[in-house]
């Protein structure tokens, strides 16, 4: 018999770390990660799937946490802007090369859709291979559902190229 | 901006999803692109929503010489890199291509745009260009409806309440056919103010034979306009494209909105078909060598 709930308990991995929390169903992921489970990284811009800002990655593929409910992700893995960084020998964080980017070719100022374009960027590059040179058409591709207000496009499609030269080097 | 408190099944077989989705009130969720914001808008507030994701079997590409037909679950990423899918009818992944933005296409579903029957949908207006099916379940068994009679109004279709549409079966390309996909859109990846999608067909002598096209974000329902009479038996090399764009547009029927006018996307409709025809004429050629 199928269950037909208000409410549920989901368990998710997120960041690499299993998470549990108890949710109304009609609770959307961008929320459940905010208030259930204190990730504030993820931003929550139009609520429709328009911004690009709550860009979060769900079993590899970045998808829009404002057009998922939480209890869609109940057993899958889930990453945010705070699991981009990567712990050093020394117990710090060594920035995600895409952050690193973003802070050299200065691709954000005020910083609200930074998490939504961090999210995607990282997930299209590391979804493809890099020793192959990348387009300005598959970077338009790539940022083009991520609305940002004050620092333009210029220099975050710079940051994509210089990120991608950087992850290409790493390999 | 948050949806309107429901409640939630996600059965984990067909047979359970259409008997929760008899329950007044209760609506299909697949890949929620459309529905998640209707429902943070409160433009939608359905009593259950079924969640079909965990409904094995769904998800599947099925291609065979004759047709592609296409899961419930079929996310339009997924066909857009499906290479099989692309050889016999090359419009799905051009088309798809067009559809949203990356981070939708991963979890948005070309039947369930097809289902939401949205005017300024690219993948409705494919099916009607390929003249595709779609199968619809409900409790008294399974049923294929062709485009035509599934298309009733801007998001709006024949298909009972209760129903679910489990696949959509696009036709091959015919012979000596070439297709091509194009849209206008403010940024790339929003919904299109005008795209267009053809099929041109040669004889075995090189001559254009038929030309289809069909449109997005222009009419109500998705609609095929046959453009032949204007490059009928020209050489393919020598077709008058912007012969049939003209007619184009004496055969649509565009709404103006709040992004352009119904003269607007009167005249993107005889530009796009001109340019678009072009390139399917070429491909065609190539296929008819």
């Amino acid at each position: 018999m199928t269950s037909i709930d208000s409410e549920r308990t989901i368990t998710v991995t997120v960041n690499g770390v299993p998470r549990e929390a108890t949710v109304p169903v009609r609770r959307l992921l961008s929320d459940a990660l905010r208030h259930d489970l204190g990730l504030t990284g993820t931003h929550v811009g139009c609520e429709h799937g328009v911004c690009g800002a709550c860009t979060v990655v769900v079993d590899g593929a970045p998808v829009r946490s404002c057009l998922m409910l939480a209890v869609q992700v109940d057993g899958a893995e889930v990453r945010t802007v705070e699991g981009l960084a990567r712990e050093d020998h020394q117990g710090g964080q060594v920035l995600h090369p895409v952050q690193e980017a973003f802070r050299e070719c200065h691709a954000l100022q005020c910083g609200f859709c930074t998490p939504g374009f961090l999210m995607t960027i990282a997930a299209g590059l590391e979804g493809r291979d890099n020793s192959v040179e990348l387009t300005e058409e598959e970077v338009d591709d790539m940022v083009g559902g991520n609305l940002c207000r004050c620092t333009g496009y210029a220099n975050i499609k710079k940051a994509v190229h210089h990120a991608a030269a950087a992850m290409k080097d790493d390999a | 901006m948050k949806p309107a408190p429901f409640r939630y099944a996600d059965p984990s077989t067909l047979g359970e999803a259409l008997a929760v989705l008899s329950d007044e009130g209760a609506k299909v969720l697949a890949g929620g692109q459309s529905l998640l914001p209707l429902l943070s808008m409160r433009l939608a507030a359905p009593a259950t929503l079924v969640d079909i994701n965990r409904i094995p079997g769904l998800d599947a590409v099925e291609v065979t010489g004759d047709a592609v037909t296409v899961g419930a679950l079929v996310r339009h990423d997924a066909l857009l890199r499906h290479e099989g899918a692309a050889e016999v009818q090359p419009l799905l992944g051009r088309a798809t291509a067009n559809v949203a933005h990356p981070a939708i296409r991963n979890r948005g579903t070309t039947v369930g745009s097809i289902a939401h029957a949205d005017p300024s949908g690219e993948m409705t207006s494919v099916l009607a260009l390929t003249d595709g099916t779609v199968t619809v379940a409900t409790t008294a068994g399974s049923e294929v409806v062709g485009w035509r009679d599934f298309f009733v109004g801007p998001l709006e279709t024949s298909i009972p309440a209760g129903a679910v549409v489990t696949a959509a079966t696009f036709p091959a390309l015919p012979p000596r056919s070439g297709t091509a996909f194009a849209e206008v859109a403010r940024r790339k990846g929003d919904y299109a103010v005008c795209g267009a999608g053809v099929v041109v067909t040669l004889s075995e002598d090189r001559q254009v034979e038929r030309v289809l096209a069909s449109y997005v974000s222009v009419g109500l329902t998705p609609e095929v306009h046959d453009l032949t009479e204007a490059v009928a038996g020209s050489p393919v090399e020598k077709a008058d494209w912007a012969a049939a764009g003209a007619l184009a547009r004496t055969l649509v029927d565009p709404d103006t909105d709040i992004h352009a006018s119904a003269d607007y996307r009167r005249l993107l409709v005889g530009v796009l078909t001109e340019r678009t025809l072009a390139d399917a004429a070429a491909e065609a050629a190539g296929r008819a060598a």
